[in-house]
């Protein structure tokens, strides 16, 4: 097996989004929650009447709710809500201009690459910071087109039927309780709707930013894509590190519609001490095709299962993960396909490293029902571990009512063998150099999929530091 | 005086690393600048051990004697100080890099021989590797699959001689390079190992083999027979006759006893 020293080497633990910016919220909650705060919230945003009556309706479901006793270790979890901020008001007001945002929070966006991504030729751009999108602009030439990509309270204030329409029809908020909690306090996210037939070419761009020491993100994204439109959504988090834990619930519901492509991509890079609990999950049409691409890489727990509901002939899902958990970290992911109509299809691929005492699962759901003739559908999961202590588990759900379905399953564990590092060793690689190789490798398959910037950034964490381990 | 040795080992006792028995029980050999050495004995008797023992596999320990590179001590030297140093294995059972192409592969290998704040030019590296796969004979497509993943057995053999061919060592250690492989790529394999003898005359070869057949393209300067983790005959060619015509039955009775 590999020395620490070369596994420290790798990188992955070096956290460099772990800043704190200094900057000074307008408003925040007191901290904990009830049904004030959530009143409190809905008058922030001079929300309709509809909207707080469902956000209080949740509130009790979520109350009601036990907490969930597989996944993750959530034992303290009630602990550190008690201590949470629920909502905190960056800035006065959402900017459309890069240049209105305050001088240290564009800075903070700055450091992160932000505004620097949208110069490379992005469709569109949000930013959020705590509780709300401090930034969204989405390009002329779209814009004219009828996209709509702003902030999720924009979409409710600017387009309300087609809001009301969709909004909590994908995941209801009595779906789990992170679901009612998201319901209840949500704050932030997009609203996004692509007209028919309208293919953007190049991605839009959502990035969400934790600055608050104890506080709770519940951004809301609602996504349509209408009949024949083709899109590509990126989204990537991070945050401070703090000796507290923090709280993000996001909840994130998409529409496909008849014959549409929809890639939605997370790169979840949050600090070791966040709880990352989010539900996502796409509802696809006739012919459509929805990709979930999920890349989790920090958090302290992570429990997250994009899934794609194949509501009508000829939908198609894929879902395709890389989880990387280090030290004292434990990803808790998969994905889940729902069959419903005929001739649907899905995939499932999911990756996983766990290093050190770092934990890794596999939870995934494939359901055909009965009436989804010919479906088809197939998983694969494979970890690789790094040290004896590194621990993986595979929960596969398979439920089957539909003779006629055709279903796959497949899992490998593997673990960085003396072989594999001898052999590579043997050709002037270090080891460090040499377990950089063996773990790019392993999520070739995946890491090929990622937008060139998440690519070069994921293996610059694999690489980082290297030099360091070897001398 | 060894002073012109490129390898020499001496005396080497070594077992797999904490267990008692000894595979490697007091091996002597000696290769100069461009010689050719051949190895065989029958299966068991620690001829890839010492293949291994040599490139600095961490599975073995040496517990006696010594092995230095051009004078210097090898076992001192980590597996990847030992390959920057000119030292190669073409491994008997090559393994799988999965994700890994072999250009990629290759391309960080070379680049873990410059300076940390050297960058290795691309379109070199590609025009290297280029020659060096039609010197092979291989489709440029080869390059792109990852290492060894699904490869035939004859296909992780050549994708070895690659990869020598593309590090250039000064001393090639082949363990059964020329196992699983018909008479062509045999060939193919052999004219590659010319070549690069010709590239470079002091390039040395301990060739590991138990067919006399590869001795007829790559001519050794010595064949030595290998019994129980000792060398027990070294001599010219002819002892690679000899031993495909009376196999390894009298070394059996002289050291059964
Ligand atoms: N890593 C190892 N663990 C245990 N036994 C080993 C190991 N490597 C080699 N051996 C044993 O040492 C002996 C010599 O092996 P090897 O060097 O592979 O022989 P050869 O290449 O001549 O066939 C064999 O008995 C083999 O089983
Ligand atoms: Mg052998």
């Amino acid at each position: 097996m590999p020395t620490n020293e070369v596994i420290q080497g790798l990188g992955l633990d070096d956290y460099k989004f772990g800043f704190v910016t200094d900057s000074e919220p307008v408003f925040r909650t007191r901290p904990g929650l009830d049904a004030e705060i959530v009143r409190q919230i809905s008058a922030r945003k001079d929300e309709p009447e509809w909207m707080l009556k469902r956000r209080l309706k949740a509130l009790g479901i979520y109350d009601a709710k036990p907490m969930p006793d597989w996944g993750g270790d959530l034992s303290e979890l009630q602990e550190t809500l008690d201590q949470t901020y629920f909502y905190v008001k960056p800035q006065e007001q959402m900017e459309r201009s890069w240049d209105d945002v305050p001088e240290n929070i564009k800075q903070t966006f700055e450091r992160l690459g932000i505004p620097e991504a949208e110069r490379k030729l992005l469709a569109g751009v949000g930013a959020q910071y705590d509780s709300e999108m401090v930034y969204h602009s989405l390009k002329e030439e779209w814009e004219s087109k009828g996209v709509i990509f702003d902030s999720i309270e924009d979409g409710l204030r600017n387009h309300p039927e087609l809001f009301r329409k969709h909004f909590g029809t994908v995941i209801p908020a009595a779906d789990n309780k992170f679901a009612a909690l998201n319901s209840a306090v949500w704050s932030g996210g997009s609203f996004v709707y692509i007209p028919p037939g309208v293919e953007l070419e190049t991605p839009l761009q959502a990035y969400f930013r934790v600055n608050q020491e104890r506080l709770g993100q519940f951004e809301r994204t609602l996504i349509i894509a209408d009949e024949g439109s083709r899109a590509h959504y990126i989204e990537g988090c991070t945050a401070p590190v703090y000796s507290t834990d923090s709280f993000h619930s996001g909840v994130i519901e998409i529409i496909v519609n008849r014959d549409a492509f929809f890639r939605y991509t997370t790169i979840q890079n949050w600090s070791n001490n966040m709880y990352n609990l989010v539900t996502q999950r796409a509802r696809v049409h006739r012919g459509a095709h929805m990709e979930w691409l999920d890349g989790n890489l920090g958090s302290k727990l992570t429990m997250k299962y994009p899934s794609c509901y194949l509501m009508e002939e000829g939908a198609h899902g894929e879902i395709m993960s890389i989880a990387y958990a280090g030290d004292g970290q434990h990803q808790d992911t998969g994905g889940k396909v729902i069959h419903v109509a005929p001739n649907t299809s899905s995939s499932i691929v999911s990756k996983s490293i766990s290093k050190g005492t770092g934990r890794s699962s596999y939870r995934g759901l494939c359901k055909v029902y009965d009436g989804a003739t010919n479906a088809k559908s197939n998983v694969e999961c494979d970890a690789l571990l790094i040290n004896e202590t590194s621990r993986t588990d595979t929960f596969p759900y398979i439920e089957i009512d539909e003779r006629s379905a055709s279903v796959g399953h497949e899992a490998t564990v593997s673990k960085v063998g003396d072989e594999q590092l001898f052999y590579l060793m043997s050709r002037g690689m270090d080891e460090a150099e040499a377990m950089a190789l063996i773990v790019r490798g392993f999520i070739e398959p995946i890491a090929k999929e990622l937008p060139l910037e998440y690519a070069v950034e994921l293996n610059r964490l694999i690489e980082l530091e290297m030099e360091g381990s070897v001398g | 005086m060894n002073d012109a040795a490129i390898l020499s080992v001496t005396g080497l006792r070594a077992r797999v690393a904490d267990e008692d028995l000894h595979i490697l029980r007091g091996v002597d050999l000696t290769i100069r600048p461009g010689e050719i050495h051949a190895i065989m004995g029958p299966n068991g008797s620690g001829k890839s051990t010492l293949a291994k023992v040599v490139a600095g596999h961490p599975a073995y320990e040496a517990t006696g004697g010594s092995v230095t590179f051009r004078g210097e001590d090898l076992l001192d030297m980590e597996p990847d100080e030992r390959s920057q140093a000119g030292v190669f294995m073409a491994f008997q059972y090559p393994v799988e890099i999965p994700g890994v192409s072999i250009a990629n592969f290759l391309r960080t290998s070379l680049q873990a021989r410059l300076e940390d704040d050297e960058e290795l030019d691309l379109f070199d590296f590609q025009e290297l590797l280029m020659e060096r796969m039609e010197l092979l004979d291989m489709d440029p497509s080869f390059a792109q699959r990852p290492v060894n993943d699904g490869f035939s057995g004859g296909e992780k053999k050549r994708n070895e001689i690659l990869q020598m061919a593309v590090l250039k060592p000064s001393l090639a250690l082949m363990d059964e390079t020329d196992s699983g492989l018909d008479i062509d790529a045999l060939k193919i394999v052999a004219q590659g190992v010319n070549t690069l003898r010709q590239e470079n005359p002091d390039m040395s070869v301990l060739l590991i083999t138990h067919y006399q057949r590869i001795l007829n393209y790559i001519i050794p300067d010595m064949v030595h027979v290998m019994f129980r983790g000792r060398i027990v005959e070294s001599g010219g060619p002819e002892v690679a006759m000899e031993l495909e015509a009376r196999g390894y039955e009298e070394y059996r009775k002289a050291h059964v006893a």
